[in-house]
């Protein structure tokens, strides 16, 4: 029987990492992902959990000592947000190269500068190539089935990767809402126990982490790595379809909302999914035909799925809730588009930028997403494939009157 | 048992030979004779900064490792070692860990002094059941001698070579065993690899079975660092100890012992002269540096005998 109750996303994470039990929790405090340590601090000091809780000096120690945990056998954790996530970058790449499936919260925040505490995806978005499987939440209920789902898609036998777990900071982060809990028995159930083929504290047979690959070796590495990742897929399918038996909530790559008539939609990420669907319905009570993709998996990138999902639009916005600086569009954007090169007949595509910083995204905004896709139908006229929005254009006397459209 | 080396050198090896690195290294003889430290029956996971060692000795696809053994990076060491000793401290208490391990962790002295000093700091602090071998061979030896914190001052590094303006490094080495110490860690020492090594074999077997964070500073020559020929390298640890530049003591729960006292205490060039690294202090016009060399030595080993309870 499921519990209802009112969460913010971090104490949904939280109530999944104490169901969970995991064996060692190494944290470091960064806004706005301090809460789930905390939540977790509590659970140890009131003997809810029988975890080895570290409180390292920084967050390239928390992953590291995630990375030693793990490979001696354990399931470890951490959370973080923001510069922590970038201070932990060389690690992640030592964690997934050594194929350990340590699962990381992100509370996703801005990157500095200037410094700022709010939502976009500088952090996670950054930390695309680092190896880490990554699965994005839209609301609280989400972050907690995908903390659920994370332990089992990384265990996986032929994919043994590390975990991001991505909420929206502040916005999913802090914001309470409704949700549905699981029992905590029939979550240990779910995400089983685990018992690694190999580590390091297995007494009749010694392991050796982290080789020097040189030339003749190193490759062969990468590619076991890339094929891991390949693997991921079918994993995250193969959970989604045990979790939807198990608890009744559908999970995929991505949600396909209003699309199968769809002649424009717009690839969002997180929480703007909500605002989007929004503006989805409300055109479509006026006769538009209009749909939205909810990337849910962005590492690895369902390309064939998401192509085949926008292949029958007109026009396509992907949204991008970072800044990439590649002076032509955000990293979503760039998967997205290449995905959909080898259609034989593809939509007219742009990128926009938004919400950079927390900056807001209304179901307005949202709207004149969808009147410029549907201008570009109309004329046949892609325009700037590449624009931002949401910002005060300074050229302008009153900047606070600046509307991009 | 009294330490008889002939009888230590008996035991399996548990760093083997067939290792890359140089003739007339310390690190492989750190590494042997801190393996000959674990009693037996126990088992150890080896916790190795990315350095000389790593590379030299866990080239896929071999390792010269016995011990289960993992390396990440070059300033993450006691994290990970702070991450292995949690695991198995669960795994105890969960009953499911079978057997005794040690958690050793090991790293140069860039590794320890400088970019791994936040993370080793943090897991002293912490109070991990680890023990940190420090190879000081007072360089980034890896990359090609490129001056650290342990870099004694006057030594030529390719980052502080010596020349017209230049006497070498212009610091003194950073003294990490006594800012260890500060931590208030149950046991810290400093050794080398000198004679029948019942120094270096006693103070590891004490800090590997001391409960808590304990930490063994093994000054450890590099011959294409300091520039010798291979076979100086005990002649070198010897005038270091003789002279003083690097004293042999431990630290007991906050108590200093002096382990070695030599019997005439030698001039800094004994050690100086044997290495091309000061090989500039010799010219004529650079007897200063000798002087300030000795002056520091002497400094030093003042204030080392006044803290130590058995001078």
């Amino acid at each position: 029987m499921s519990i209802r109750d009112r969460l913010s996303g971090n104490e949904a994470i939280a109530t999944a990492m104490r169901q969970i039990n995991p064996d060692v929790f190494a944290m470091f405090p960064i806004t706005p992902s301090t809460e789930i340590p905390q939540y977790f601090a509590q659970y140890v000091a009131d003997g809810k959990v029988d975890t080895e809780f570290i409180t390292v000096e920084s967050e390239h120690s928390s992953l590291s000592a995630c990375v030693g945990a793990e490979a001696a056998g354990c399931r470890a954790i951490t959370a973080t947000s923001s510069a922590g996530l970038s201070y932990m970058n060389e690690v992640l790449y030592c964690a997934a190269s050594a194929r350990l499936p340590i699962v990381l919260a992100v509370a996703c925040r801005a990157l500095t500068g200037p410094i700022n505490i709010n939502h976009d995806y500088s952090d996670s978005m950054a930390e695309r190539d680092s190896g880490f499987i990554q699965i994005y939440a839209e609301n609280n209920q989400e972050a907690y089935d995908n903390y659920l789902q994370a332990h089992r898609i990384g265990e996986t036998p032929d994919v043994r990767l590390p975990v991001m777990i991505c909420e929206d900071g502040f916005i999913t982060s802090h914001a309470l809402e409704n949700i549905e809990l699981e029992e905590d028995e029939a979550v240990k159930a779910f995400v089983g126990e685990y018992h690694p083929e190999n580590y390091l504290l297995k007494t009749e047979n010694p392991l050796a982490v982290g080789p020097y690959g040189t030339s003749p070796y190193y490759m062969e590495a990468r590619v076991a790595q890339a094929e891991a990742m390949k693997n991921a897929k079918r994993a995250i399918l193969d959970v989604a379809a045990d979790f939807e038996k198990t608890f009744g909530r559908k999970y995929g790559f991505f949600e396909a909302y209003r699309m199968e008539d769809a002649e424009v939609a717009m690839v969002v990420m997180g929480s703007s999914a909500g605002t989007a669907r929004a503006a989805v319905d409300e055109l479509r009570a006026e006769g538009r035909k209009v749909g939205m993709i909810k990337l849910r998996v962005f590492r690895p990138f369902p390309g064939e799925e998401l192509a085949d999902a926008l292949s029958h639009c007109k026009a396509v916005a992907v949204m991008d809730k970072s800044e990439g600086f590649s002076a032509c569009g955000g990293p979503v954007f760039a998967e997205t588009a290449s995905a959909c090169i080898n259609l034989g007949s593809r939509p007219k595509m742009i990128d926009i930028v938004y919400g950079l910083g927390g900056r807001d995204f209304t179901v307005l905004n949202a709207r004149d997403v969808f009147a410029r896709l549907e201008m570009i139908v109309r004329t046949g006229q892609t325009g700037p494939v590449y624009s931002h929005m949401g910002q005060r254009d300074s050229r302008k006397k009153d900047s606070r009157k600046n509307e991009v459209f | 048992m009294a330490y008889n080396l002939k009888q230590e050198l008996n035991k399996p090896e548990r760093f083997a030979a067939g290792h890359r690195l140089c003739a007339g290294c310390g690190a492989g003889i750190t590494c042997r004779a801190m393996m000959r430290a674990m009693d037996p029956e126990d088992k150890a996971v080896i916790c190795n900064a990315t350095s000389c060692l790593e590379v030299s000795s866990f080239q896929y696809p071999y390792t010269a490792w016995e011990d289960s053994y993992i390396h990440s990076a070059f300033e993450n060491t006691s994290a990970v070692a702070s991450g292995v000793a949690a695991a198995y401290a669960v795994r105890k208490r969960k009953g499911l860990q079978e057997g005794n391990f040690k958690v050793l962790a090991i790293g140069g002295d860039g590794g320890t002094y400088d970019i791994g000093f936040q993370s080793l700091s943090g897991a002293l602090e912490r109070g991990h059941d680890f023990t940190y071998f420090c190879y000081d061979n007072n360089a980034y030896m890896n990359t090609g001698t490129q001056r650290s914190s342990a870099t004694p001052r006057f030594a030529s590094a390719t980052t502080t070579p010596a020349g017209i303006e230049s006497v070498g490094k212009k610091q003194n080495q950073k003294d990490l065993t006594r800012i260890v110490v500060a931590h208030e860690v149950p046991y810290a020492a400093q050794t080398t690899l000198l004679g029948n090594f019942k120094d270096f074999h006693e103070k590891a077997h004490r800090a590997i079975y001391t409960e808590g964070p304990t930490f063994v500073n093994v000054l450890c020559p590099c011959p294409r660092g300091w520039q010798y020929p291979a076979e100086l390298l005990p002649v070198i640890t010897k005038m270091a100890v003789d002279t003083c530049v690097w004293p042999l003591y431990e630290v007991i729960e906050g108590e200093y012992h002096l382990t070695y006292k030599p019997r005439k205490k030698l001039p800094v060039e004994e050690f100086m002269k044997l290495q091309g690294r000061f090989k500039h202090c010799f010219k004529p016009g650079n007897e200063w540096t000798i002087e300030e060399a000795q002056k520091y030595v002497d400094k030093k080993w003042e204030e080392l005998l006044a803290r130590c309870v058995n001078t």
